[in-house]
């Protein structure tokens, strides 16, 4: 999870010129040139392997699945359960069935959801990076306090979340309608339209201090004297911003929004946590729906092949985002 | 150079053996988690106020049954809302306990599976023979015409619970008969913050559980007769609309049950919140919240007229739980044998005592702790107006379908929104449109 911020200043670090590692090519290079090669391999192989059976042996059969009318008469043994072809993707991606047309509306309901949420993660994130930029007492302990959503078990904020949107004893109605008086009775949270506010609420609330965080970190390798150049030709606080902060982060929000979009686009705890197995028709976000689709009905293979859709929507819009943004930085530079 | 000559040959030998492993990993391994007679691992659903609970009832049992026979048994208690799911990944993996629980509706849709082991003439004279327990827990083993693919452990009914003091500051002498008379009652109850009824809006399982009685009152079923689903036919609509009615139109359960799932409604009628439950078996659990056994009275669930019976008076599925084996246990006779144990008469007194159930052993059923008032409306039911939810292998299917479209149908009713008939029929046609094609 947090591997993004060494990524990012990893790669500096050569550029200052301290030469770190050993040093390639040693002065004996003659007995076993072979073993010598190999020896890196051998080294990886467990790794490699591990990766393999790990990531992706689970996920070839899970594509397996997907071709397998593997329902409840077969789950027993997969062996039997007759090959289908494309018959669970024809049903998954037949939009005037049943079941396509609720997955549309599922996954529309996810783009619609994970924009938001990205959007506002981000934004909050941001701004308050930037406003703890400057040194001022007690910066180190808000600093501490905004990353404890972030740093909370997911279901035991999510469940605390439950507690408050409840429609009778909840926090959120007390305050809302008991104490300001904002709606003339009390809101259901959990159920109906209300509950893609809620969904929201909690995922911007879970996912911006991942955004604050790789954004104070991307801000700390902004040089100061930009700034003070910046300032003594005139530029005000919001030109500072525009002008240096943001361009200056752009290699970081690169990455920071293709994490935020794959995280939040495949959030399943936050849903499930909220509303159970059947999450209203609101926020019917895609996992939650496949999962459904699959647990509830018992039919894993359409289940599979609704995932392995998924996984290739993914895969084109990272390809498309990254062939895009690095482009448009590399066209920036030149 | 030597030591990086011991990691090479450490970073091979660890590919090896992960390779070697990998491959093993994949074919099954004869399942069951014990492959040595002398012990057996068995999933207990939580039946008490909390797993917890279910443990010290359950343990001394178990160390009795590994005395009489040598046999150490490992317990799990699965919360019901990992249950199926646990279930469902032991079948698909082949990786289970020996002996389970599992909820009697969801009898048909794992005997589908072929995961369990089904109870043929012999498997049953292991056990002391079929005709031990009651014909209508046996109802709900499976598909009628084949051999049951568990036995019955606990039986359970639906009985209307009523808050004693409430009723009398409220005037009503006697808890309610018909619907009309729990409506009227309902009404009168309904005040100064208290509420009539309570249910589970937010619960697909007891959404389906009422209505489907509902539907049996109005002589309609959700499957047609050879088993194909049938849920916008007039019985079931009307059935369903009448189950929100008593939110949406007459208004005696409070708005916000809509969103209860978590047996909250249980609690609400222990602090007197709400003034009647239709619920199974609640004694265990209000007296662990602290309602005293003489605060409220039990009676048997409403009928649309006339006095519980068959056909349409029938008021309660046979609700209860089934203790199976796992068709690929390592320890065959080990399971059977502890089968035996559980479903004997002392033990079934025992168990049965403890969760406030009754015993589905007819033998059983003579202890005194089951002709008490309470108990005898129970026993009274399962016996005379007790029926089956569908023994067919989509009813699993069915609860999470139209059970979710109720719990949408109250998120209706609880936002002021009007629930009609075709409303109603809507969201069945949608619930039918996701069964798998029969």
């Amino acid at each position: 999870m947090t591997t993004t911020a060494p990524v990012t200043t990893g790669r500096r670090a050569p550029r200052d010129g301290s030469p770190a590692g050993p040093v390639p090519g040693g002065p004996r290079r003659r007995p076993g040139r072979l073993r010598r090669t190999a020896l890196p391999y051998l080294l990886l192989l467990p790794a490699l392997l591990f990766e393999l059976l790990v990531h992706l042996a689970p996920m070839v059969i899970g594509v397996v699945m997907s071709f397998k009318e593997l329902t409840q008469y077969f789950i027993r043994d997969w062996g039997a359960a007759p090959w289908s072809g494309l018959g669970n993707y024809r049903v998954s991606v037949d939009f005037d069935g049943p079941v396509g047309e609720e997955l549309l509306r599922s996954f529309f309901v996810t783009v619609g959801f994970t924009v938001l949420s990205v959007a506002l993660c981000w934004l909050i994130g941001t701004a308050a990076a930037v406003c703890m930029q400057d040194t001022f007492r007690g910066r180190g302990l808000l600093r501490a306090l905004f990353l404890v959503p972030y740093a909370l078990p997911v279901y035991a904020a999510v469940i605390t979340w439950v507690f408050m949107f409840q429609h009778d004893n909840g926090l959120v109605n007390h305050v809302l309608h008991d104490q300001l008086g904002l709606t003339d009775k009390p809101s259901f949270w959990l159920l109906g339209d209300n509950a893609f506010v809620a969904l929201l609420t909690v995922s911007v609330w879970k996912g911006w201090p991942f955004a604050f965080l790789i954004v104070m970190a991307g801000l700390q390798n902004i040089p100061k004297d930009l700034y003070e150049a910046a300032a003594l030709d005139g530029a005000g606080t919001w030109q500072q911003i525009r002008r240096i902060t943001l361009p200056s982060l752009s290699a970081v929000n690169q990455v920071l929004v293709l994490v935020l979009f794959l995280w939040t686009f495949n959030d399943f705890n936050t849903p499930y946590v909220l509303f159970g197995k059947t999450a209203p028709a609101s926020a019917d976000l895609i996992s939650v729906h496949i999962y459904q689709e699959s647990f509830a009905t018992w039919n894993f293979g359409r289940g599979s092949a609704m995932s392995v859709l998924l996984l290739l929507f993914l895969l084109v819009v990272t390809g498309v985002y990254l062939a895009v943004t690095s482009r448009g930085r590399r066209t920036a530079r030149a | 150079m030597r030591s990086i000559r011991a990691a090479a040959t450490g970073a091979v030998t660890l590919s090896l053996a992960l390779a070697a492993s990998a491959c093993g990993g994949g074919s099954p391994t004869g399942g069951g988690s014990s492959d040595s007679p002398k012990t057996l691992t068995y999933w207990a659903s939580n039946q008490g106020a909390s797993v917890e609970i279910d443990k010290k009832v359950l343990q001394p049992e178990l160390d009795k049954f590994e005395k009489q026979t040598g046999i150490e048994v490992k317990l799990e208690v699965v919360p019901w809302s990992d249950l199926l799911n646990r279930i469902l990944t032991a079948t698909t993996s082949g990786q289970g306990p020996d002996v389970l629980n599992i909820g009697n509706t969801w009898s048909a849709s794992l005997q589908a599976t072929g995961a369990l082991l089904p109870w043929d003439a012999e498997n049953f004279g292991k056990i002391g023979g079929k005709d031990r327990f009651v014909p209508s827990a046996l109802g709900s083993t499976g598909v009628r015409g084949q051999d049951p693919a568990a036995v019955p452990l606990y039986s359970m009914a639906y009985a209307l619970y009523y808050n004693k003091k409430m009723f009398a500051d409220a005037g009503i002498s006697k808890p309610p008969v018909t619907w009309d008379e729990l409506v009227a009652a309902g009404k009168k109850l309904s005040k100064n913050g208290k509420w009539g009824l309570g249910t589970e809006g937010s619960n697909p399982s007891e959404n389906i559980h009422h209505a489907y009685i509902f539907a049996k009152q109005h002589g309609a079923d959700f499957f047609t007769a050879d088993g194909k689903p049938d849920f916008t036919n007039a019985g079931a609509v009307t059935a369903v609309k009448d189950y929100v009615d008593l939110m949406a139109k007459d208004k005696i359960i409070a708005p916000g049950n809509a969103e209860y799932a978590q047996n909250q409604s249980v609690s609400d009628f222990a602090k007197g919140k709400t003034a009647m439950l239709l619920w199974q078996s609640a004694a265990a659990n209000l007296t662990s919240q602290g309602m005293d056994e003489d605060d409220y009275g039990i009676a048997p669930v409403p009928v649309r007229s006339g006095t519980p019976g068959g056909g349409a008076n029938v008021n309660s599925m046979v609700a209860g739980i089934n203790l199976a084996v796992f068709k690929n246990t390592g320890n065959l006779d080990g399971a059977t044998e502890f089968v035996k144990f559980m479903t004997s008469d002392e033990e079934q007194k025992i168990l049965n005592k403890a969760y406030s159930s009754i015993p589905p052993v007819a033998a059983a059923q003579s202890d005194p702790a089951f002709n008490t008032p309470a108990n005898a409306v129970l026993k009274d039911t399962l016996t005379k107006s007790a029926v089956a939810l569908p023994q067919v292998p989509a009813e699993s299917q069915f609860e999470t379908a139209v059970g979710t479209a109720i719990k949408e149908l109250y998120a209706d009713a609880a936002a002021g929104r009007a629930v009609t008939e075709a409303s109603v029929k809507a969201k069945l046609e949608k619930a039918q449109s996701q069964m798998p094609a029969a």
